[in-house]
């Protein structure tokens, strides 16, 4: 039952931005379980403010400039009975703190024969787009693909960032949040459920279609709906797919669509070689060779730095008429 | 606060414990029967045991991949550590670690990193969150000369020092990373004065008495439990075999025979230690009893080791995560 208000039942739902579902799951969850702590760079100021008002200075901690150390101390915390939320802010500083994340958090339990366990969520944000040039615009999250023993989510609507952060929280495993700031600003409709969540490794068809399976990792996901929206005026039928969680991805999903429509295009911001893009490419040429009707169309970054100018930033990412040119290329 | 005598014959017999099963290793090592690499820690033994007497069970503690040592001092089970040496599945890891990774939850080790320095953010972590859940304990955590070069070292004891985090950094100083020296490698070859820059106590003790370095380490506990905060102790200790068994150095050697035999005669810790205890009283029947305690521990635990099945080749994926994944295993043919 929900809690009644003036009377009437509450709202099962609240409209907010993905930011904001961001900062109310891990409100929820501090207020839920006093193991969980956040840490983080200028975390009074920046998304954190609402938490640094709420909550005492043992849960929230604003960190040194020491990426790699401090994401270390989130490991050392979460070996031994805490659930650190380690907020890294831009996703490049993933780079630093990446021995900590691959040589110890991602390895310990199965090092100790699971006598460790690491109960720790990464955060990132992946900035880009924006004029901040290669060292604060990456999307780094292929590399860490290729890491056995991390969960990795980057969800799109913020009902699911909300119910796939809860969940990544309460995990006992290490979780890598790579957001997309490029989200941060879609709003949607947010159950207030305190209980909602997500399952990690389950994918979303965030549009049923019959001629062309889309699949849009993280920001590639707005221009793929306009382009899907615009297609459908043309009479043709794209189902998008949204794998929310990267790592374990959910294939079956993939493949069912991909047996339904014959026709597979893969959209990401990442850098196209070693992307997600060409994992999912690999894995459906492997399993679902005898359901494809056209080559699979994978649009991405290509392997160039991001540069400063926008005039020559703007070409860089797949936007919603070269979607739909790689869809029409495959009917 | 010095040893009391029931504390003197459990240190003495937890260093002699490092040492026979470093022996009885290294030649199983060269025999074929434990694969990969073995670092040995004879020589250092006063240094981790004097330091791990200080500490509770339940205080936790990280270490390197010079791993064995650490579990046997804390007062780990010798039997789960040769087995995990020789690749088990009744391994203290299931197999899963091995000679750099003898990590044993039970007595409080919850990390062996064969990164150097990898393990001191984690034990400044395991402070913190004692500092949070408001325990009593106190992290302890081993290291090399050669760690004090990487920037966990420098960026976590800023972080210990700036909340007074229970922690205690033991560099176990045995002069050289692999085969290069303090000299050629320390633009100050100080390390317990690196302490000062952090605004912490440094101390540095000798590190082949095993009392010395229980004192230091207690008063260490002793300023983390009182909300004082970190502190850095430098044991100076030597390596009395080569980094790893069998490793090939070329060229001119990295240190003197004459220096190898110096400490191998002169300063060897369990040696000195002996010495102690004979002019404190005890008998040569008490210390032979022990002798042969950990006699029959070390051939107990070989023989345990050897009759061990190893792990089914079915558990490769056992540990990886916590629970088995949702999704169907695409690694499998």
């Amino acid at each position: 039952m929900l809690p009644a208000v003036n009377g009437q039942n509450a709202r099962t739902h609240v409209r907010m931005s993905y930011l904001e579902a961001v900062v109310q799951a891990q409100i929820e969850e501090l207020e839920r379980d006093e193991s969980v702590i956040v840490m983080g760079e200028d975390i009074a100021l920046y998304g954190g403010g609402k938490l640094v008002e709420q909550f005492d200075e043992r849960r929230i901690w604003s960190m040194p400039i020491s990426e790699p150390s401090f994401t270390g101390v989130g490991i050392g915390a979460a070996i031994s009975g805490l659930r650190p939320i380690v907020d890294l802010t831009i996703a490049s500083f993933m780079y630093l703190a990446s021995d900590q994340i691959i040589n110890q958090a991602s390895k310990l339990r199965y090092m100790t024969g699971g006598q460790i366990r690491v109960p720790i969520v990464i955060r990132c944000c992946m900035y880009y787009g924006t004029a901040l040039a290669a060292q604060h615009s990456d999307r780094p999250y292929p590399q860490f693909l290729n890491v056995p023993g991390l969960k990795i989510i980057s969800p799109t609507t913020p009902a699911d960032i909300k119910g796939l952060l809860k969940s990544a929280i309460r995990d006992d495993d290490p979780v890598l949040v790579f957001e997309d700031t490029k989200l941060w600003t879609v709003k949607g409709d947010v159950p207030v459920d305190r209980e909602f969540l997500l399952p990690i490794g389950r994918a979303d068809v965030r549009r049923p279609g019959a001629d062309v399976t889309v699949v849009a990792i993280a920001g590639a996901m707005r221009p793929t709906l306009e382009a899907a929206e615009a297609l459908a005026e043309e009479g043709v039928s794209v189902e998008v797919i949204d794998p929310r969680t990267l790592k374990p991805l959910d294939t079956d999903t993939i493949l069912r669509s991909v047996a339904k429509t014959g026709r597979l295009v893969i959209v990401e911001n990442a850098h196209r070689i070693a992307s997600l893009g060409a994992e999912i490419a690999a894995t459906i040429a492997e399993e679902g060779f005898s359901y494809l009707k056209k080559p699979i169309q994978r649009m991405a970054a290509p392997d160039v730095h991001v540069p400063f100018s926008p005039a020559l930033e703007g070409q860089l990412f797949p936007g919603k008429e070269r979607i739909a040119a790689a869809i029409r290329r495959v009917l | 606060m010095p040893f009391t005598r029931a504390q003197s014959l459990e240190a003495y017999q937890r260093m002699l414990r490092i040492r026979r099963f470093e022996e009885a290793g290294t030649r199983l090592f060269k025999e074929g029967r434990i694969p990969g690499a073995f670092h040995a820690s004879i020589g250092q033994e006063a240094a981790i045991v004097g330091a791990c007497m200080a500490l509770r069970d339940e205080d936790p503690m990280t270490g390197t991949h010079r791993s064995h040592g650490h579990p046997i001092g804390k007062g780990g089970e010798l039997k789960v550590l040769m087995a995990e040496l020789m690749g088990k599945a009744t391994g203290i890891c299931r197999g899963r670690g091995g000679s750099m990774h003898l990590a044993d939850k039970s007595v409080g080790i919850v990390s062996e990193s064969a990164i150097v320095g990898g393990g001191i953010p984690i034990a400044t972590g395991c402070a913190l969150s004692a500092k949070v859940r408001r325990t009593d304990q106190v992290a302890l955590c081993f290291f090399g000369d050669g760690a004090v070069n990487q920037g966990t070292f420098h960026e976590s004891l800023n972080m210990a020092s700036l909340w007074k985090l229970p922690v205690i950094y033991l560099c176990e100083n045995n002069g050289y990373a692999i085969t290069t020296s303090i000299g050629r490698s320390h633009g100050q070859p100080d390390i317990a004065l690196r302490a000062q820059a952090y605004g912490m106590t440094g101390v540095k003790v000798d590190g082949q008495d095993v009392e010395a370095v229980y004192e230091a380490t207690c008063e260490a506990v002793d300023r983390a439990r009182g909300g004082q905060g970190p502190t850095l102790i430098e044991a100076q200790t030597y390596r009395f075999d080569e980094h790893n068994v069998g490793l090939l150095v070329p060229g001119k050697p990295y240190r003197s025979e004459q220096e190898v035999t110096e400490y191998r005669t002169r300063r060897d810790p369990i040696a000195l230690f002996r010495e102690r205890l004979q002019k404190a009283g005890i008998s040569d029947v008490e210390i032979a009893a022990i002798e042969e305690g950990v006699n029959a521990a070390v051939a107990e635990a070989i023989a345990f080791a050897e009759h061990s099945p190893a792990p089914d080749p079915s558990t490769l994926f056992d540990y990886l995560y916590s629970r088995p994944l949702d999704q169907r295993p695409r690694d499998a043919e």
